[in-house]
């Protein structure tokens, strides 16, 4: 039986993640389809098909999927499921928010985040905020399971030739409205994605001294992350947390500054392959994870280290 | 409106856990417990919506084995009015947990039904969404914000990408995010009088749901370690070895 695999999109185009969502569907099953629920969603469609690994493009159109609700897409990919051994997604928030929903509705007991497919019903995943890794092995017929995007590469975005086949809507639910969405605009690279990422945490003291950070990010072409300490205290928007209830991220370089490194945000980075730590607490435990530790006051660090970047001939982009 | 909150019991967020020398789980003896962080917000939320007149009672139900009815006792403390205590042996999935709160669900008939969106043991980050599908109630994930209106919630939600409103109809599920709001301390006469608060016990055996493990743990181990970095002396250091020895920049 193939595995089904739920896009993600913003309607117009494929969310990157949803690559390595495929990759990680093809270790499972080298049979993938992929369904893709939205709004005038062709052209996303269309990038779905032509994905390395994708065999098959299933598109579900109505007003209704416009806005990703969970109440609406579950039913549709429940119907679906019916041929499918595994319905797989990224385990981001879209994935988290609507994958139990569906498997509920299909009887089975949902895998989460899974950072390695062992065989098609054994899977390694991260618990206790990373702290342990489970070997654990589903029972259950049909197998829902969301995966970790970070530790998986993502899957060529080019080759395929998947057929696209319509399926019908489901009916509206209507009992949950869309109200807004306030999505934050940015030039840098996105947190999850980025080959940088510069992070500050309480010890930057307030959301204008962020724009240190910034000046750092913007030199190495940096995405910007964030403690839960510095968002809570309001310097800067969630989209920035990493962490174990925020975003994950496994960038060749992470600097983490101002960031004393409670288990909670090691969950996030410390699978990056280069950590590099600025902190004036010489007993903080960020430094346990820092391949390069720097024990500073960081308004004193950050401007030299900008200097010091000034001063190379080259950065790597 | 009658708000019911579940929360479950789990290893400290500060305690630095120990992985079980034979990889069979967890080491749990005599390690400090607490309530999982983001229920404190649940219990919370729905005590501060009653204390602005807009819900009648907030009920706080744990699932669990006996100790786990401390977290109940602890959101009596902070509020709550009564409590439930589902008595179970054993670590139960999502999927049979909100199997349980189903029935519950049924039997307490509240308008809304509050939990944190995770919890920080098995991060599976599902009951919630599993217990909105098997009521067919719409769900309000990840909630940093609610607006209580007549029969309305406007929930605020943390995504991926920054944050997203939607307007939910009553009866509904909202789970948890740490934003959400700041939980209050329980204060000495306070946790007395929650001594005296009635705590109903139910067993999980009795409610006739299917609550079979259908996810079998074969191994848990510990993560590979980082191997030891070192402290650079200045600035300059730092950047010559980004550039010249890791190659990142």
């Amino acid at each position: 039986m193939a595995v089904l695999l739920i896009a993600e999109h913003n309607n117009k185009e494929l969310r990157p993640f949803t690559l390595n969502a495929a990759a990680a569907a093809s270790q499972i099953d080298s049979d993938v389809h992929a369904v893709i629920i939205g709004q005038n969603t062709a052209e996303a469609a269309k990038q779905l098909s032509g994905l390395s690994v994708v065999k098959k493009v299933l598109s579900v159109e109505a007003a209704h999927y416009e806005n990703f609700t969970a109440e609406n897409f579950a039913p549709v990919i429940v119907k679906l499921a019916e041929n499918y051994s595994h319905i797989i997604c990224s385990a981001n928030t879209f994935g988290k928010n609507l994958m139990p929903r569906i498997a509920a509705y299909l009887d089975t007991s949902q895998v989460s985040d899974i950072i390695k497919v062992i065989s098609p019903d054994t899977f390694l995943r991260p618990i206790y905020a990373g702290n342990a890794f489970a070997t654990i092995k589903s029972n259950d017929n049909k197998k829902c399971v969301t995966i970790r995007p970070t530790s998986f590469d993502p899957c060529e975005s080019t080759g395929g030739s998947a057929s696209i086949e319509k399926v019908e809507a489901s009916e509206e639910f209507s009992n949950t409205k869309f109200v807004k969405r306030e999505e934050i605009k940015s030039d840098r690279p996105e947190l999850g994605t980025a080959r940088i990422v510069v992070s500050g945490g309480r010890g930057m003291q307030s959301g204008d001294n962020f724009k240190l950070i910034t000046e750092i990010a913007d030199k190495l072409g940096a995405a910007i992350g964030a403690s839960r300490a510095a968002v809570d205290a309001g310097y800067i928007s969630n989209d920035h947390q990493v962490g174990q209830t925020g975003k994950v991220v496994v960038p060749d370089l992470y600097i983490a500054i101002g960031i004393s490194g409670a288990i909670q945000h090691l969950a996030g980075m410390k699978e990056s392959k280069v950590i590099v730590a600025i902190n004036k607490d010489g007993e903080a435990p960020i430094f346990s994870v820092a391949d390069y530790g720097l024990e500073a006051d960081l308004f004193e660090a950050i401007p030299q280290f900008m200097e010091e970047l000034n001063k190379l001939n080259t950065i790597q982009k | 409106m009658k708000i019911l909150v579940a929360v479950k019991r789990v290893i400290d967020y500060n305690v630095q856990i120990r992985v079980k020398e034979d990889g069979s789980g967890i080491v749990t003896d005599n390690v400090k417990m607490s309530t999982n962080p983001p229920d404190d917000n649940a219990i919370e939320e729905a005590v501060k919506i009653k204390e602005a007149g807009k819900a009648t009672e907030v009920v706080a139900i744990t699932v669990g084995e006996e100790k786990a009815q401390e977290t109940v006792r602890k959101a009596l403390a902070v509020g709550a009015d009564r409590g439930i205590h589902v008595k179970v042996d054993g670590i139960l999935e999502p999927l049979a947990v909100s199997k349980i709160l189903q029935k519950i669900v049924d039997k307490e008939k509240p308008d809304l039904v509050f939990m944190g969106k995770q919890a920080i043991d098995d991060d599976c980050n599902q009951t919630g969404q599993m217990l909105s599908a098997l009521l067919n109630w719409p769900q309000a994930t990840f909630a940093s914000k609610i607006d209580v209106k007549d029969n309305k919630l406007e929930v605020t939600r943390e995504i991926d990408e920054g944050l997203e409103t939607i307007e939910i109809n009553v009866p509904a599920i909202v789970t948890c995010d740490l934003r959400l709001n700041e939980p209050r301390y329980a204060s000495l006469p306070n946790i007395m009088k929650a001594k005296k608060k009635p705590i109903e016990e139910i067993l999980a055996s009795d409610l006739g749901v299917d609550i079979s493990s259908r996810i079998e743990q074969l191994k848990v181990e510990e993560p590979p370690k980082r191997k030891a970095g070192i402290k650079v002396a200045n600035v300059a250091e730092l950047v010559q070895k980004l550039k010249n020895e890791a190659k990142v920049i």
